[in-house]
């Protein structure tokens, strides 16, 4: 029986000895997550379903000098260990050469990142539902009606090597996230965020925007696609944003097949790609945006800064094409924070002639891996600003759009704020955005969707 | 008391009493399951003393479902290994309603004492729940099945084939691709899945169930002066069958097609925007009828349940619908069924015991029904009973694994082929003046009522007074559901049937992973909105 919700610094370290004690292999990695996974969800101003799982997942890479593969297991007693170590070294004595595979990494300096909070880790069910009924009971009270997800994630990490490497990291994790639609289905508006630390979760305000939110989309008003000017909340921007993360891998810059790769060959490292205000950063000693101390290679992950004025200013190397070509790995950007300005989303609106007011985007996916041009839609709170007023809620639009170019076209930006970045409202990396106004977005049609 | 409940008691008592515990500690210290595990009586005992806990907390309803999942990936790029992986999780959840609220609680520890924790947890996540809940839940009845199983038919079991053949023939299909000059890259991957799981309810149902899935993939990229253009291999779509469904797919053969059209890419004409008329092929129309008609007939959706993520519905209220909405043309029928070999989501049983059934969701183009769970299936309870049909659930249940609780999710949705006639692609062809035919499923995206949609494709042909006169790039059709399916004007025969479906088709809060197949013949539309997706930087 499980009396606490994850493994510990010393039972994950005398598993990961007792994993690698049955190895036989050249060369040997044992990565363990061990976690408990908690939600509460809620449709129709009730809660619609709840739970709590304990689980785990420890994989033993195992190497024959080049030849590697790894296997998988969520049990950790010793049959169990030696049983994973030989499936992963059968495999990789029949696979063939990797030419690419380095060994693994002996000890490494870790920066401790600071993700774990007592105040998430003990939260209860009947805290969750509490939080649930912050929401729900206004929302029912104003006649409205709120759907929305809790999700939680109280967890270690650990990664441990043949040659002497051993890193774990505990963390926490909450995602917040509601839609409160209006009965006659004409309305509906959404607010979320994501924190390490419960205690700066406030979901009675989270309820309180998306209610608000709600009321003010009643009975939208159609607006001709186009190119216009918008003012994306932080959620948005984030939306948006981590696309451009997700596309800064060196590799494919240099293979040609991004849209960092140079015309001619090569990267786009020290070219300006966006306005000179943005500058992205990953740092696991961030307070607010807390990256992981290491890669799921042991490698430490230390502050990077990505996009500096404007300009590329590091692209993600593994330690393969790092060695190639003769650069430091950098490990991926797990999470990040995005700088920002100093217009609040209020002074943008004032300043705006006629322009959109964005919530959030929905079902983004890719259109053009050249532009890292994107399509999706806005959704739950969008808004017409006509002479620097809301004027009225508008219909949902299609767009079809790059990062690289909104990020291009900026004209204001709000201080950064944690947002919920994910779609999907489950927990994702830490993500820190301003909200942003922009010029020239484009969207290519309208959607009767509310 | 009924009958019913005193023997599942007697049952229960006896797993924890007399017959159990010979049986109970071989399962003990989260040993590894034996290979036998799904039919090794311990298992059974183990489900049953979960829900006499459960039960004897207080829930009036219990599930418990032990399982577990072997899963293997291979990854290669060009002429080496990426990864390979071989997974396995076990472990259990119990579900129950208390205070007529759901509660859910699951743990990888399958141990007599840990099914006991978990189901009096499983009960007090119910309890809480039920604090904020006015409406409780109620269920439709269901068949009981004491002692049923389903086995996927398969050939052979993919975890029974040796590595080097899958190794081999990734690599030997890499090769046949990166010998079409101007094919740079190429990646391609194995997927497989063997998923063993109990089912045991308060309800007196037993059912062992054993499924498999397959899923080799590519994806070739070509590079040109500052281009470059890919080509995944969509005419091979993933199954639930075994590794006779590698053996049989001509990978390793169609993998210099692949490559040759990311190429021809490269000098294709950018298409010009404006409305034509296309001609989809089913290796491209199954994700259009997955995300335009499977997703916005799911009922949980419809009533607002998924609001806050996947969305609702425009198929709201079904009073409106059932009966009276034209989807499409007359000869549109669009079926859910769980029962076609090879199907995605086909299984005996779904996740709350429920024998699936097949059914019309479009009929003659008109909205005829909706996917349901047992917890759905009375919201529908008028309807079905002003068309004399019982008030059940079609099985629509499903959890990716035993630690995420089950909920609603599609069955395999299929467009029926023409029943009047063997329709052939060339007579589709033949009657276009100005338009474009697609070849697999590129870039999707659809709004949160399912409405508004948008998709690319894989390889997009100009066709021209009914003759294919030359390849388009940057090509996707933006549309509204129900006029685009009230344009299809031609319907490809049996000739033409193919079976698409999504590997990893996510829905629910926390986002889950399911698996579904989407049969289609091909089919023509009249007049789409086509716009060209090329930007310059």
């Amino acid at each position: 029986m499980p009396d606490r919700k994850f493994l510990s610094r010393d039972e994950a370290e005398a598993i990961t000895r007792r994993a690698l004690s049955f190895s036989t292999a050249d060369d040997a990695r044992v990565n363990i997550q061990s976690f408990t996974h908690g939600n509460t969800r809620f449709a129709r101003n009730q809660i619609s379903t709840a739970g709590d799982a304990f689980d785990g997942q420890l994989t033993v890479a195992s190497a024959f000098g080049k030849k590697v593969a790894s296997a998988t297991t969520n049990r950790f007693d010793d049959e169990s260990l030696r049983s994973v170590v030989q499936t992963s070294e059968r495999l990789a004595k029949l696979v063939p050469e990797d030419p690419e595979y380095l060994g693994e990494l002996p000890a490494q300096q870790y920066v401790q990142n600071k993700a774990f909070f007592e105040t998430t880790a003990n939260l209860t069910p009947q805290q969750r539902a509490q939080a649930v009924m912050a929401i729900t009971g206004p929302a029912e009270r104003q006649g409205l009606i709120s759907t929305g997800f809790l999700d939680i994630i109280v967890g270690s990490q650990t990664v441990a090597t043949k040659k002497g490497l051993f890193a774990y990291q505990t963390g926490t994790a909450a995602n917040l996230t509601t839609t409160v639609r209006t009965p006659d289905g004409t309305g509906s508006g959404w607010a979320g965020v994501g924190e390490n630390d419960w205690t700066r979760l406030n979901p009675a305000e989270l309820g309180d925007r998306a209610i608000r939110k709600a009321v003010l989309s009643r009975n939208p008003k159609a607006v001709e696609p186009g190119k216009w000017t918008v003012i994306l909340e932080p959620t948005a921007v984030a939306n948006l944003v981590q696309l451009m993360m997700f596309s800064m891998d060196a590799r494919q810059a240099d293979e040609g097949r991004s849209f960092f790769s140079k015309q001619g060959g090569g990267n786009k490292l020290g070219e300006k790609v966006v306005d000179q205000r943005v500058q992205i950063v990953t740092d696991p000693a961030s307070d607010i945006a807390p990256a992981s101390s290491f890669n799921g290679q042991g490698l430490p992950n230390r502050r990077m800064v990505w996009i500096e004025n404007g300009t590329v200013a590091n692209l993600n190397y593994s330690r393969f094409w790092a060695q190639k070509q003769g650069k430091q790995p950098t490990g991926f950007p797990d999470g990040f924070a995005m700088s920002g300005g100093n217009t609040s989303v209020e002074e943008m609106i004032r300043s705006t002639e006629r322009g959109l007011l964005v919530t959030r985007l929905w079902y983004i996916r890719q259109v053009d891996p050249r532009t890292i041009l994107f399509t999706g839609l806005t959704r739950d709170g969008t808004f017409l600003i006509e002479n620097g007023q809301i004027t009225t809620a508008v219909k949902n639009l299609r767009w079809n759009e790059s990062p690289v170019f909104m990020l291009n076209n900026l004209e204001a930006m709000s201080a950064p704020v944690r947002v919920s970045a994910s779609e999907s409202g489950d927990v994702g990396s830490p993500v820190v955005v301003p909200a942003v106004k922009a010029h020239d977005f484009t969207f290519t049609s309208l959607s009767d969707a509310v | 008391m009924k009958r019913r409940d005193f023997v599942l008691q007697g049952a229960a008592l006896a797993a924890g009493a007399a017959a159990g515990q010979a049986l109970l500690p071989r399962m003990l210290g989260a040993q590894p399951p034996r290979e036998d595990w799904l039919q090794d009586p311990a298992t059974r005992q183990l489900a049953m003393r979960a829900l006499d806990a459960a039960r004897t907390a207080g829930a009036t309803y219990a599930d418990v479902r032990i399982a577990r999942n072997r899963q293997q990936a291979l990854g290669t790029r060009e002429r080496q290994i990426t990864f390979f992986n071989d997974g396995d999780t076990f472990g259990f959840g119990v579900r129950v309603l208390a205070n007529g609220a759901w509660g859910f609680a699951a743990s990888r520890e399958v141990t007599p004492d840990e099914v006991v924790r978990v189901a009096r947890e499983a009960v007090a996540q119910a309890r809480a729940n039920a604090t904020a809940n006015k409406r409780p839940v109620e269920l439709a009845p269901t068949e009981r099945f004491p002692d049923a199983k389903w086995t996927s038919p398969i050939q052979v079991d993919p975890f029974t084939v040796p590595i080097e053949e899958k190794v081999d023939l990734l690599l030997r299909a890499n090769a046949e691709a990166l010998k079409v000059q101007g094919a740079r890259f190429v990646n391609s991957n194995m997927f497989f899945l063997k998923a063993e799981k109990t089912f045991a309810s308060t309800e007196g149902s037993y059912i062992e169930q054993t499924l498999y899935r397959s899923y080799p993939t590519m994806n070739v990229t070509a590079v040109g002066t500052g281009d470059f253009q890919t080509r995944q291999s969509t005419d091979v779509a993933p199954r639930g069958l075994g590794y006779e469904h590698v053996r049989n797919s001509r990978f390793v053969e169609s993998a210099e097609r692949w490559a040759q059209e990311a190429v021809a890419k490269l000098t294709a004409k950018p298409v010009e925007p404006g409305r034509y008329d296309l001609v989809l092929l089913p290796t491209h129309l199954w994700l259009t009828i997955h995300e335009s008609i499977a997703h916005p007939t799911e009922l949980d959706r419809i009533m607002g349940y998924e609001a806050n993520y996947a969305g609702t519905s425009f198929v709201s209220p079904p009073a409106d619908y059932l009966g009276k909405f034209r989807y499409g043309p007359d000869f549109m029928n669009i079926q859910g069924e769980r029962s076609s070999a090879g199907g995605l989501s086909s299984i005996g049983y779904d996740d709350e015991g429920v024998k699936p059934d097949e059914f019309l969701i479009i009929k003659n183009g008109i909205v005829n029904d909706l996917q349901t769970t047992r917890e759905q299936a009375p919201w529908l309870a008028d309807w079905y009973r002003a068309q004399g049909r019982p008030v059940r659930s079609h099985g629509n249940s499903y959890a990716q694994s035993w630690s995420e609780v089950q909920f609603q999710r599609m069955p395999n949705v299929n467009l029926l082929a023409n029943a009047s006639r063997d329709v052939t692609l060339e007579e589709l062809i033949a009657d276009v003046k100005d338009g474009i035919l697609i070849d697999g499923d590129g870039s999707f995206s659809i709004d949160q009522q399912r409405y508004n949609a948008q998709f690319g494709g894989q390889v997009f042909k100009e066709i021209k007074d009914g003759k294919i006169t030359g390849l388009l790039k940057d090509v996707a059709y933006q549309m509204r559901t129900p006029e685009f399916w009230n344009s299809m004007d031609g319907l490809g025969g049996r000739g033409t049937y193919f079976v698409g479906g999504s590997f990893f088709d996510g829905k629910g809060q926390p986002s889950q992973v399911n698996a579904v197949s989407h049969g289609s013949p091909a089919a023509r539309f009249r007049r789409v909105n086509v716009i060209n997706t090329g930007r310059r930087a």
